[in-house]
């Protein structure tokens, strides 16, 4: 996968954040998803049913404990898609 | 951030939901006067939010059984099933619980969230992959953390998501094991089990039941939805507990796979905690009989059930999608749930509220558990106080 597809699901997820978080802040890739966004654990367990079905991938809960910031997801999905 | 600026963070999330929302949580209970009855500070309550499902707690039966347990075997076992808390009762309620499945085997546990721990842990290791439900118990979540597996959930009930997760898992999928709940804690309605069953026969994956709230309600004698549906030779594993129906505190795994005598050997919370109480295996198995003979029971739950759910929908609330002994209100934002909580407290009716990002899909819940022991009564009562308070 191309960095460019990094780039497409980065903004795909920056903006299906911008619509869940409660924070009004702008969207950036080092924002933090608990702290900065507001994303609380089961928000995030959702979101990544969608991600899941939108990328046609598998993402175990578990292959969250690293995931901190809005770049950690987008590189966690970039990995797991680029695998397949 | 250190270890204890941690704990303050969480502290002050959980706040920030509602602050007045905290003392609902762990409200002390100073007197219990029987099944629906009990003290909390001055007021005299009527209990609509516990999980006694068929209103043993005082049952003369298994209240003699724990006295003669106590004063012919002690208060406790002091040592695990792998060393010296294996007595005479530990393997006859074993067995009790096999009979009453009709399965090959049966293995107790401390509590019915370590049978969740060390059932699925036992089961499922890395490399393998767990399919839950997303309503599940926070018991099936920790069994899979602790399993190391591939954790992937599918949305509630809804067996075409299932499908398709499996479908992804391609060759994986018969390494996986699939987690459902016969009645779901939050919104209390039972899992489509016939057809998960056809979906994990088709991708060769096991299935394990959590009958935790739907041990004692469905079912002629109580089994289960494995027996409302008659489809327990297709069911793997099926957990449960005592906590519930059984009115004491402990777990179950049941199955007819030999295999799961092994779990004996290397599932460490059977292994590394103390055994139950004479007491509470006494109890429990006394409940086992009158759970198992308990028709009777069932039907005036049911009885109950039905007629609060109607009621309830009648006067305007929106409530889970099924009635049953959990009937879950949902309500729009937590401030709306505190009130109606408050409100039925002050009536002198304690249920269960549920905040955010506890209930499913962000709401806010009043949750209601009936038992066979509520009278017409007390349900009358009920009903008119909800009345009341509908806005």
């Amino acid at each position: 996968m191309s960095d460019s597809n990094y780039d497409e699901i980065l903004q795909l997820l920056s903006e299906r954040l911008a619509s869940i978080s409660t924070s009004g802040l702008a969207i950036t890739p080092e924002m933090n998803l608990i702290n900065q966004l507001a994303i609380d654990s089961i928000k995030l367990l959702n979101l990544i049913m969608e991600i899941e079905d939108t990328f046609d991938i598998s993402v175990p809960v578990n292959a969250l404990t690293d995931v901190q910031t809005v770049a950690d997801l987008a590189k966690l999905i970039h990995r797991i898609k680029s695998s397949q | 951030m250190n270890l204890l600026d941690k704990l303050e963070a969480a502290a002050a999330a959980r706040k920030a939901v509602l602050p007045s929302a905290l003392s609902a949580f762990g409200i002390p209970i100073d007197e219990v006067y029987s099944a629906t009855e009990a003290r909390i500070g001055d007021r005299k309550i009527i209990l609509l939010g516990t999980n006694n499902y068929l209103g043993l707690t005082f049952a003369p039966e298994c209240l003699q059984a724990a006295h003669e347990a106590i004063d012919k075997e002690g208060t406790g076992t002091t040592g695990s099933r792998m060393a010296n808390g294996s007595y005479l009762g530990h393997r006859a309620l074993e067995q009790e619980f096999a009979d009453f499945y009709q399965c090959r085997a049966s293995i107790v546990f401390t509590t019915g969230y370590q049978a969740n721990l060390g059932t699925i842990g036992g089961l499922v290791n890395p490399g393998d992959v767990v399919l839950i439900d997303s309503d599940s118990h926070a018991s099936i979540y920790d069994g899979c953390k602790l399993s190391g597996a591939d954790i992937i959930r599918f949305r509630h009930n809804d067996v075409v998501d299932l499908e398709k997760r499996l479908r992804r898992l391609g060759d994986r999928s018969s390494s996986t094991l699939i987690i459902i709940e016969g009645i779901y804690s939050m919104l209390g309605d039972q899992a489509p089990l016939a057809d998960i069953i056809k979906i994990k026969n088709d991708y060769n994956a096991l299935l394990l039941l959590d009958e935790a709230h739907s041990l004692g309600v469905l079912g002629k004698t109580g089994q289960g939805l494995v027996e409302k549906t008659g489809l327990i030779k297709e069911v793997d594993f099926i957990t449960g507990t005592f906590s519930k129906s059984l009115c004491s505190i402990g777990g179950y795994c049941v199955s007819n796979h030999p295999h799961l005598d092994f779990l004996r050997y290397i599932s460490h919370p059977y292994i590394f905690t103390a055994s139950p109480s004479p007491a509470t295996i006494a109890s429990t198995r006394a409940a086992l009989k009158l759970l198992r003979n308990g028709e009777d029971l069932r039907q005036q739950l049911w009885g109950n059930a039905h007629r609060l759910y109607t009621t309830l929908r009648n006067i305007g609330y929106t409530l889970g999608p099924e009635p049953g002994p959990i009937i879950a209100i949902i309500l729009d934002d937590p401030q709306q749930a505190l009130k109606l909580w408050q409100g039925l407290l002050e009536n002198n009716i304690y249920v269960n509220l549920i905040l955010p990002p506890a209930a499913p899909d962000n709401n806010s819940l009043v949750r209601c558990s009936l038992n066979a022991a509520h009278t017409e009564e007390q349900i009358i009562y009920i009903e008119k106080i909800f009345t009341k308070l509908y806005t």
